[in-house]
């Protein structure tokens, strides 16, 4: 399988209730909580695009988008 | 996959509470139906009463939510008069085994087709924190605040010893693994029983000093271990998740096609 290449991380801030299960359990620690306690992708450049974020979410609040998609 | 053709978007976001493993369960479902290509409208998600049981109003299939402990009874209603269809049944683990305890092993026994995923948060959320058939000896509950003298019951072994044809357990934790075993389950043809481990920050993990849903979705990563891994062997404490049994037998809406057939012959 060719190599995943991020296009974005689609966030829903609406959803996203801040239980910060993808920020601690993302592999590359691309993501982080902001000042009010929704997912933000701080550092995309370094995102791998497991998509274990996505798949962890509760709130189904965050999508991995990807070129290949 | 889009996540979003599945489910009923006006009522999100849901009342689940932050971190709740539910949710998870959720977002598994939906990616093993995206994988089985069943149409929407060939299944039926029929739930009973709890926070697990809102799930089916999430969720953009022909959904049934009914009375506490008896969504088997339902689903075995829809299921002897649409065998076609495909019945999903989502359960909390109050809802499942102490509630519909005669329902599910009942259902165990006929082994009729359908799916039974018990959402195991081992707490009653939705009254405020009860301790539940699963919660286990020496847990904390708003019931139990000097600690719970019952012992629990094993679903897997439960299950297994009612009879029921596939018997797995997943984690909310695994996630590659969970969408894999409800995928297997669903296309198993008989009765599958589903345990998914899902914490309860809100309730068990704050009445049993658990710390944070980071930190309970830890727990069921060190304390989980592949079935037969050498681990199990050396901490015997560990849980074990992956298919417990699968095996084929007669399946009940076939042999009561057969029994219909004979009789008609008779008329």
């Amino acid at each position: 399988m060719a190599k995943l290449k991020l296009k974005t991380h689609v966030i829903n801030r609406e959803w996203c209730k801040g239980c910060g299960i993808c920020v601690h359990f993302c592999p590359k620690k691309v993501l982080e909580l902001d000042e009010f306690e929704k997912v933000v992708a701080a550092r995309p450049q370094d995102c791998i695009c497991c998509k274990l974020c996505e798949l962890r979410c509760p709130d189904l609040a965050i999508e991995v988008q990807t070129e290949q998609d | 996959m889009a996540v979003r053709d599945y489910i009923r978007e006006r009522f999100f976001p849901h009342i689940w509470c932050p971190g709740c493993g539910h949710g998870i369960v959720l977002n598994g479902l939906v990616r093993a139906v995206d994988h089985l290509g069943l149409k929407k409208n060939d299944i039926v998600m029929v739930s009973g009463i709890g926070c697990s049981s809102r799930i089916a109003g999430y969720l953009d299939f022909h959904t049934l939510h009914t009375i506490h402990g008896r969504a088997l009874a339902f689903a075995i209603g829809v299921k002897m008069s649409r065998p076609d269809l495909t019945l999903l049944v989502p359960m909390g683990d109050g809802d499942a085994l102490s509630i519909g305890g005669n329902h599910f092993i009942h259902a165990c026994r006929r082994n009729i087709d359908m799916t039974a995923i018990v959402m195991n948060n081992r707490v009653y959320g939705m009254t405020g924190g009860q301790f539940s058939p699963l919660s286990g000896h020496g847990t904390m509950a708003t019931t139990a605040p000097y600690s719970n003298i019952d012992q629990e019951f094993d679903v897997v072994t439960l299950a297994t010893a009612a009879g029921a044809t596939f018997v797995a357990r997943a984690t909310a934790y695994h996630v590659q693994q969970l969408p894999d075993i409800l995928e297997e389950a669903i296309r198993h043809k008989g009765f599958s029983v589903v345990e998914v481990m899902t914490p309860c920050p809100t309730y068990f993990g704050r009445k049993n000093k658990e710390g944070s849903v980071v930190k309970m979705m830890d727990n069921l990563k060190t304390g989980t271990t592949p079935i037969g891994s050498k681990a199990k062997q050396e901490n015997p404490s560990l849980i074990e998740r992956g298919i417990f049994v699968k095996k084929e037998m007669p399946e009940y809406c076939a042999e009561y096609q057969k029994i219909i057939e004979r009789a008609m012959k008779g008329m």
